[in-house]
């Protein structure tokens, strides 16, 4: 399922959303564990969440050096690119 | 940025813990009196929280055979497996565990986290992929990560959940290591395990299955959930710990799948730790007996579990999904689930305590876990004081 970088940031801060205080304020650049206060578990249930908003298959090792909403989407991004 | 400082979190959270009395995670055990009772910061207290399912820990057999084994063979092995770690105890105890379960492989290792860790990081590199439950236990989750493979969750308990996302792995599915437990050490729950085994047959996955909390407690012989549900044969392979029912410290790993024994080659965690001492290997073997043959503990045990599961129910706490020797109370915040158990402490009573992020859903948990080795006046005192909490909790 193609899909562009925008999109997925957009999608990636509605489920964001979900998880976090309604006045946290998520940018590209917020940090999902030091900032928005995601503890591991949380995160990972995240992953589960987009790999079925975008059906993908996105391994959680692929999180190892994801900090921020951006690395997020980006990863997102390639994964999709890569399987279409 | 110190090597230290990353503790300062943790170092504030111990401070606040410890300002307010016994530390509810490593709380002092200074006598043992029976499986069931021991000398808690100066207290006498019940055990409701030691996952020694059947109460073996002072099995006079057990004992006799731990004596036999120190004196005969010396206090421990000072060496792995793979060098001077391999007495004819370690290879017997193997070759019973794998007629245990009708497999044609076992293999020890020292404790129930190095089985997982062996066994994972032994079997999959980074060629392959595991999908785990998520609610997988942390031996489970750092063997995924040692192995360097690819690691993906699905929703606990869920095969449908299972089958979606095996089902996007396309062809890799055909190889994928499927990870569950037998019974959830966090809710107590059963893996739906014949659902789970249909799908993973769909797939051509592999299955394995962590037994660590259902030996002894499930199944005519004490199998497990492998035995109950009559699927021993269908399981790739079978990990467990000699931690809880055998009431010793080990782990093991049995397979039909011949390559079983190349784990003994290619497992850093198997060829670099140093093998079980002699009297735990006596004593598990004599334990392992005791529980093909324990029907009557297990009735025992499962009498007690329904008994305080329902109490616990009619007394209004919220617990996991099924009765199980494994009970859940589960609490909002961490500060009800503190005070739970500091008053079951200061009724005498010893059961864990478990913060998120450990525990599904964010919850805090007061876990119990039953013995068959409780008395029935054991389980009252249990229930009463649950009962006489409940209001201020």
């Amino acid at each position: 399922m193609p899909a562009s970088y925008e999109e997925i940031q957009e999608k990636v801060i509605t489920e964001l959303s979900k998880l976090t205080a309604s006045d946290v304020e998520l940018t590209e650049d917020s940090e999902l564990v030091t900032e928005l206060g995601l503890d591991s578990f949380k995160v990972l249930d995240l992953l589960m969440d987009i790999e079925d908003e975008f059906d993908i298959s996105m391994p959680v090792n692929l999180l190892a050096d994801v900090h921020t909403v951006k690395d997020l989407a980006d990863r997102i991004h390639s994964v999709i690119n890569s399987s279409t | 940025m110190s090597l230290f400082d990353k503790f300062q979190p943790l170092a504030q959270d111990r401070h606040t813990l410890l300002g307010q009395g016994i530390d509810p995670f490593g709380a002092p055990i200074e006598e043992i009196y029976s499986p069931t009772e021991a000398l808690i910061n100066g207290r006498r207290t019940i055990l409701a929280g030691t996952n020694n399912y059947l109460g073996l820990t002072f099995d006079e057999q057990c004992l006799d055979a731990a004596h036999a084994a120190l004196d005969e063979l010396g206090t421990g092995t000072t060496g792995s497996r793979m060098a001077n770690g391999s007495f004819a105890g370690h290879r017997a105890l193997e070759q019973e565990i794998a007629a245990f379960y009708e497999c044609d492989k076992a293999i020890v290792f020292t404790t129930g986290y190095q089985a997982n860790l062996a066994v994972i990081s032994g079997l999959a590199n980074n060629e392959d992929t595991i999908v785990i439950d998520a609610d997988s236990h942390a031996s489970i989750y750092d063997g995924c990560r040692l192995s360097g493979a690819d690691i993906v969750r699905f929703r606990h308990n869920n095969p449908d959940d299972l089958h979606k996302r095996l089902k996007r792995l396309g062809e890799r599915a055909a190889n994928a290591l499927v990870i569950i437990e037998g019974i959830y050490s966090m809710l107590g729950d059963k893996a739906r395990i014949r659902e789970i085994i249909e799908v993973k047959n769909a797939h051509r996955a592999l299955l394995l299955v962590d037994e660590a909390h259902s030996l002894g407690v499930l199944g005519e012989r004490g199998r497990g959930l492998v035995e109950e549900a009559g699927v021993i044969s269908e399981a790739d392979f079978i990990v467990g710990t000699f931690s809880k029912s055998l009431a010793s410290t080990g782990g093991y790993c049995v397979s039909n799948h011949p390559q079983l024994d190349f784990i003994r080659y290619a497992s850093r965690p198997y060829i670099f730790t140093a093998s079980p001492c002699p009297s735990v290997i006596a004593s598990t073997r004599q334990a392992l007996k005791r529980v093909e043959n324990g029907a009557d503990l297990r009735a025992r045990l499962w009498r007690h579990a329904h008994r305080l599961y329902r109490h616990l129910l009619d007394a209004g706490y919220e617990l996991g999904p099924e009765p199980c020797p494994v009970i859940a109370a589960l609490l909002d915040t961490r500060e009800q689930a503190l005070a739970l158990w500091r008053g079951l402490h200061e009724h005498g009573i010893y059961v864990n305590l478990i913060f998120p992020p450990a525990t599904p859903g964010g919850k805090s948990l007061v876990r119990i876990s039953v013995s068959a080795a409780h008395t029935d006046e054991q389980i009252d005192t249990i229930c009463q004081a649950f009962t006489a909490l409940s209001t201020s909790i």
